[in-house]
């Protein structure tokens, strides 16, 4: 399969992963030769299969929603690159 | 270089609770060959202080007669692991700078155990490579080289430092952790031991998310009863992850007893590989007549889905990638790049991101990001979770037949050099993974064993494969195949 830059960039967009313009041929050829690896799955006959969903079969453990943890700001926002007033700050996001 | 950092666990262990050596006389001369081995490029945030600590708390636990057996070993912590207060940045530049308020629970319960950390270990960034040069570091480099060739080799990756550190006695054992081979495949490439465990034995609260369904802990030492000694006191349920078994841990050095009388073990047709080296071929066929010989039957069995496991989890691997890694936003940890005036919130995701992540984790996050867009996501995502059903019935379909392991090479070639494989397509670096892969897609636990030498000189692995939860009996046929193989070549020290 063959991936052109104008996917290349859609995707890069979607991951929200700068690439610049002169980039894109490169990536798309990557990109390319990858899903030309994975294609091989088509050969495999997976009618009636179920998708796995976990690996182990297990009951995931349920318990009481309630607060086990927390108060603690300080801590959440110390590795911040930029906190305020014991908030994350990040640009404008509305305009 | 002291032999006390040449010593093994289970020696060290010993010689600390007779009183023969004190966990800081140990965890000093780890410390010195620590400073020594920067060429290794294997520890990449050194915490002597920390350490002496840990040791000097250590001592006062043996004298007081209350000492697990990891109280007082001397340790390296892949990169991977949060630590609490030191830096754990999965060898990334997005996440430098970060200091974990929180201790990974594996982290913390080998501590709890007294074990002693030195520092955090080398590895591929997010643990996505076989040869440990996608590191923000620089790469790890391996202590075994080409007879007298000095050209550097990769030890291996992801789990590269941990594997150098341990192969060049700079630690006593390791932690490491095994997505899609990151265990097994460095420790063939160093000739030491490792083990990844069964999905679900370690609990991956607070270490860095590659592939949620995929990754395991596990340790890597000098040998198979260290193995089993550190695997020990990192298995264990945890609450924090609910993926973690609440099953009882069988004592694993109990098990070893290397009597392999009547086990059953499985050769898999479809792990016989075009152009696979012939000393590989060898190797596994010596390897199969040592545990005959050891009074195992050895049977051939068919795993006909194989050909399909990598193709299945560079789907997987990938899609949960994109999800895991989409935390790394600029926002509450890590680095957050410079914005020009006008930029907005998008900007600096994009931005940040851009120069945060390397090429290959950078391709990996789009690549999931591709397979999981709407409209393909039936056709690859769907498709490989299929596939890999198919993967996991054809072992248990071994297993049902009486298999009690499988013996496999662990890698289809020995350690290449750093920057050999630099002009190569990504899918031939991805091929590293082949024998190992099948295990992390079927949740099951597989061991490396060093078991021979190449004609350059390099170490080469076997690989074992047990049933879910077997990790004793596993780990018992690799101690048979151990003392049969009898590798005891060290690399001759050049650092």
């Amino acid at each position: 399969m063959s991936i052109d830059t104008e996917t290349a960039a859609r995707v890069a967009k979607l991951a929200r992963i700068r690439v610049e313009e002169d980039d894109l041929p490169a990536l798309a050829q990557e990109f390319s030769k990858i899903l030309d690896f994975i294609e091989q799955l088509g050969e495999v006959d997976v009618e009636g299969v179920e998708p796995m969903v976990s690996v182990t079969p297990m009951q995931l453990k349920r318990r009481s929603d309630e607060v086990t943890e927390g108060g603690m700001p300080d801590r959440i926002l110390s590795n911040a690159p930029d906190a305020r007033e014991g908030f994350f700050a990040v640009p404008k996001v509305v305009e | 270089m002291s032999e006390l950092t040449k010593m093994k666990v289970a020696e060290a262990r010993d010689a600390l609770r007779a009183g023969d050596v004190t966990s800081l006389e140990l965890t000093e001369a780890c410390l010195s060959a620590i400073e020594g081995a920067d060429a290794l490029g294997a520890f990449v945030h050194k915490t002597p202080e920390i350490a002496t600590e840990q040791a000097r708390a250590a001592d006062a636990r043996i004298k007081a007669g209350e000492a697990p057996a990891m109280c007082g070993i001397p340790m390296g912590i892949k990169d991977l692991f949060c630590t609490k207060g030191v830096a754990s940045q999965a060898a990334s530049r997005i996440l430098e700078g970060f200091r974990p308020e929180y201790e990974s629970t594996v982290t913390g319960q080998l501590f709890d155990a007294g074990a002693v950390m030195l520092g955090k270990l080398n590895m591929d960034e997010f643990a996505m490579g076989s040869s440990n040069e996608t590191s923000t570091y620089g790469n790890a480099v391996n202590p075994w080289r080409r007879g007298n060739d000095e050209a550097q080799l990769t030890p291996g990756g992801s789990s590269g430092g941990s594997a150098s550190a341990v192969a060049a006695d700079l630690c006593l054992a390791a932690t490491g952790t095994d997505t899609g081979g990151s265990i097994r495949q460095p420790a063939a490439f160093t000739g030491i031991t490792g083990i990844k465990p069964t999905y679900g034995r370690c609990s991956r609260w607070g270490i860095v998310a590659f592939a949620s369904s995929l990754d395991q802990a596990g340790p890597m030492a000098k040998d198979v009863r260290d193995a089993a000694i550190v695997l020990q006191a990192m298995c264990g349920h945890d609450p924090k992850d609910s993926t973690s078994a609440d099953l009882p841990v069988p004592d694993f050095e109990a098990a070893l007893t290397g009597d392999i009388k009547g086990k059953t073990i499985g050769i898999p047709r479809e792990y016989r590989m075009e152009g696979m080296p012939e000393e590989i071929e060898a190797l596994w066929t010596e390897g199969r007549r040592m545990l005959e010989d050891a009074g195992a039957k050895v049977v051939d069995i068919s795993l006909p889905h194989t050909k399909y496991a990598l193709p299945a989890y560079y789907v997987i691997a990938p899609a949960e990638a994109s999800s895991n890694l989409a935390r790394y936003d600029g926002v509450r940890y890590g680095h957050r790049a410079q914005l020009a005036q006008g930029d907005g919130i998008n900007d600096m995701y994009e931005k940040t991101r851009a120069e945060g992540f390397g090429h290959e984790v950078q391709r990996r996050v789009m690549v999931g990001t591709y397979v999981l867009s709407a409209g393909f996501y039936d056709a690859y995502y769907n498709k490989a979770r299929k596939v890999r059903t198919l993967i996991k019935r054809d072992f248990e379909e071994a297993f049902a037949q009486g298999v009690d392991a499988i013996l496999t090479p662990t890698t289809p070639s020995a350690a290449f050099g750093l920057g050999e494989m630099a002009e190569a397509d990504p899918v031939q670096m991805y091929l590293n993974d082949v024998f190992t892969v099948t295990v992390n897609l079927a949740g099951l636990p597989g061991v490396s064993v060093p078991a021979g030498i190449d004609k350059q000189g390099l170490p080469l692995g076997l690989q074992l494969i047990g049933r879910p939860w077997e990790e004793a009996d596993l780990l018992n046929t690799a101690y048979a195949l151990e003392r049969a193989a009898g590798f005891v070549e060290k690399p001759s020290r050049w650092w």
